[in-house]
């Protein structure tokens, strides 16, 4: 089989690259330049295509670069920053999977008559009678089917995942064994075109203005005090809440109005979270109206049990907790897995919004 | 040139007889490569290769006149479709030497110098003296060549201060540099464009043309730019400039034949391909084509894998593809860009190559498009 592998220069598409070609696969190796900024780590630094492409070396296989920067400033970075000046908060690496790795990147490896386009990510892809289910990666503490949640059957059909099986310290372990020079390399953690020095206020202070506000409290309608950037507050948030003797959550952010409301925990909790119309995308088929899932709402988050429901707008899905929640950002993704085999991905939409049960 | 990579070790500065072959040697293929430029031996200077000379004729003049000008405004007008290596320079001097300004002459839609907006240029920096002019000879992505006479005259007619340079390194292999350079100040060269070795080249200085060296040390290259000589690379350099002198008219005929056949072939066979320069203006070794529809990067690695070596632009550190400034110069939309290739013709080109590449080409293409 042929096979592309989308590798970072980390060290899992670097582990994934070399099981494929163990396995006697026809591989090539093809890294993405994202991004133009002079960051020194993350997705696309000159270091790490440098490293895929040593590793590439050392396996045998060719190597390519492929330019997606502009793709990736129009379908990830601007809607990242639109999204902020909104009160938005949007995971910039789904997107980049969404509409780069596992569209742009898959289409291409289909024209150039690939079979398969195989990542580095912590998840597994299992096929049963011609169906695709998509399954938590066998390590927990790396499970990355939240970031993959999106995926249909049309790209799981197309993928491969091959260290999903392995725990991270197994793939480390055979980046050792076979001299790989990524083995030891950290894990990237960040969003791969904010840099460590700037951060997400710096970043964001480049492209948009960002604005002081007031925090209110929900109950009471008290101001409690001020934040530097409303943009910056993302609903769910503690850190830098005036506390005003209780822990208190940003529970809204408007940043049309510069504020932002806060609530204590009990106030804050939520019991509803509410898709956007037209973001709900199934691994295989739709829920029925009132079915039970399990849900989580961010990378690493605790899954809850919920039940999901036809929204009153449009093709929007509500999932109701009998568990209350912390409140869930606008512009997240939420997966749904299944409440009899929690390992297996249902599918996912973005957070429109949180609240109390209507 | 292969004896002085392995059995002649002898540092060409030293006083043996061992240093004495190697110095000979290196001063013989000045000798040769001063004849075949037109220039003095005394006006050569080796370098690395092109990006070299390119640095140290921008940044050697740029440098030496914002010195004697003491911060008060200096030009160095270029075109818009130089290599990277001249551009670079050029921006690297306006952002490092005070008083150094960059202005950019465009070209038309057929990928060749604006001389008119040259003469605009150079007549409107009256009051902050042009101290350089440099327009390559050839362009390395279209292959168009460019007027220097013309551009040579209208320096010493408007800004008589100036010194022009020019990159001569996509040219040297297909015009004779001598005749075609005739009047300017500084030639770049490279050897692997001729191929000869890579990381080889030179700088051609004309006498009295003020220059900073970039690189200082043993006052090597009349102090120009200093360090050992690459003895081999001088050597290969020379012999690959010499030998290409010798065929090259015989050449020009032969590989201009293989490209026409090539592009004529590939105009023919595939639908919505055009030709981003007018062939009679560009040198013969170069077939730039533009395939809508389909994305280099793409056509690159199915002709690869079909055994076609073709180039799809310049790359940035990464490797990956950046869009070209050229073809930007000369207005051709993105999405026509998008999908422009360089196939490059030369003295291996044989007939069947160009075959293979008009068998496997639309094919590929065809493939892209779905």
């Amino acid at each position: 089989m042929r096979v592309l592998v989308a590798m970072s220069g980390g060290v899992d598409s670097s582990v994934a690259a070399a099981r494929l070609v163990a396995e006697g696969h026809d591989v090539a190796g093809a890294t993405l330049k994202l991004w133009g900024g002079p960051q020194s780590s993350g997705c696309c630094s000159v270091a790490d295509v440098d490293d895929a492409r040593r590793v590439a070396q050392q396996l045998g296989v060719p190597h390519h670069v492929f330019n997606y920067a502009s793709d990736f400033e129009r379908d990830v970075v601007e809607p990242y920053v639109v999204a902020h000046a909104e009160g938005r908060t949007p995971n910039p690496c789904i997107e980049c999977n969404r509409h780069i790795k596992f569209d742009r990147l898959l289409e291409r490896a289909r024209r150039l008559g690939f079979d398969r386009l195989a990542t580095g990510h912590h998840a597994r892809v299992v096929e049963l009678s011609g169906a695709f289910s998509l399954r938590r990666g066998a390590d927990p503490l790396k499970d990355q089917s939240y970031v993959l949640s999106m995926l249909g059957q049309s790209q799981l059909g197309a993928i491969v995942l091959p260290v999903g099986d392995m725990t991270k310290p197994e793939v480390r372990a055979e980046a050792a064994r076979l001299g790989l020079r990524t083995a030891a390399k950290p894990d990237s953690q960040d969003v791969c075109f904010i840099h460590d020095r700037e951060g997400r206020e710096g970043f964001l202070e480049s492209r948009i203005e960002l604005h002081a506000g007031e925090v209110v409290e929900a109950e009471s309608g008290l101001a409690l005090g001020a934040v530097d950037a409303v943009e910056l507050v993302t609903v769910g948030q503690r850190r830098g809440m005036p506390a005003a003797g209780s822990r208190r959550y940003a529970v809204a952010v408007d940043v049309a109005a510069r504020r932002v409301t806060v609530a204590g925990a009990v106030r804050a909790a939520v019991h509803e979270v509410t898709l956007e119309p037209g973001s709900v995308t199934w691994v295989d088929r739709p829920l029925a109206d009132g079915e039970e899932a399990v849900a989580q709402m961010s990378a690493h988050g605790r899954p809850a049990r919920c039940t999901v429901h036809a929204g009153a707008r449009g093709e929007s899905l509500v999932c109701r907790f009998p568990v209350a929640q912390r409140p869930v950002a606008p512009g997240q993704t939420l997966a749904l897995y299944d409440v009899s085999d929690p390992d297996a991905v249902l599918g996912a939409g973005i957070v429109a919004g949180s609240g109390v049960r209507a | 040139m292969a004896p002085f990579a392995a059995q002649v070790f002898g540092h060409p500065s030293g006083h043996h007889r061992q240093a004495r072959a190697a110095r000979q040697a290196v001063e013989d293929a000045r000798d040769q490569v001063a004849e075949l430029l037109g220039a003095a031996p005394g006006e050569v200077v080796f370098t690395s290769g092109g990006t070299e000379a390119d640095n140290l004729a921008v940044l050697g003049v740029l440098g030496a006149a914002a010195r004697r000008r003491a911060g008060q405004e200096t030009v160095v007008v270029s075109s818009a479709i130089e290599h990277a290596a001249v551009l670079e320079a050029c921006r690297a001097a306006a952002a490092r030497l005070p008083g150094v300004e960059h202005a950019l002459v465009g070209v038309d839609t057929l990928g060749v110098l604006d001389l008119e907006r040259l003469a605009e240029v150079l007549a409107e920096a009256l009051d902050a003296r042009v101290s350089l002019v440099t327009v390559m000879l050839a362009n390395n992505e279209v292959g168009t060549v460019q007027p220097l006479s013309d551009v040579v005259a209208l320096t010493r007619r408007l800004a008589p201060g100036a010194v022009v340079h020019t990159d001569a390194v996509q040219g040297a292999a297909w015009l004779d540099v001598a005749l075609a350079a005739r009047g300017v100040d500084l030639i770049s060269v490279s050897a692997h464009k001729l191929g000869g070795p890579k990381g080889a080249g030179a700088l051609v200085v004309r006498e009295g043309t003020e220059l900073e060296p970039l690189v200082v040390g043993g006052g090597q290259e009349r102090e120009r730019r200093a360090g050992t000589h690459d003895v081999a690379g001088a050597v290969g350099l020379a012999t690959a400039l010499a030998l290409v002198a010798k065929e090259r008219d015989a050449e020009a005929v032969r590989v201009g034949a293989l490209r026409d056949r090539l592009a004529d072939g590939l105009l023919d066979a595939v639908p919505s391909v055009t030709e981003a320069a007018d062939r009679k203006s560009v040198v013969p070794g170069t077939c730039h084509l533009c395939f809508e529809g389909v994305d280099r990067e793409e056509l690159v690695v199915l002709l690869d894998e079909a055994g076609v070596c073709v180039s799809a632009g310049a790359a940035c550190a990464s490797g990956a593809l950046e869009p070209s400034h050229v073809l930007a110069a000369m207005g051709v939309p993105a999405r026509i860009a998008r999908g422009s290739i360089r196939f490059s013709l030369g003295h291996t080109t044989s007939p069947a190559d160009v075959e293979r590449a008009l068998a496997v080409v639309p094919e590929a293409v065809a493939r892209l498009r779905g």
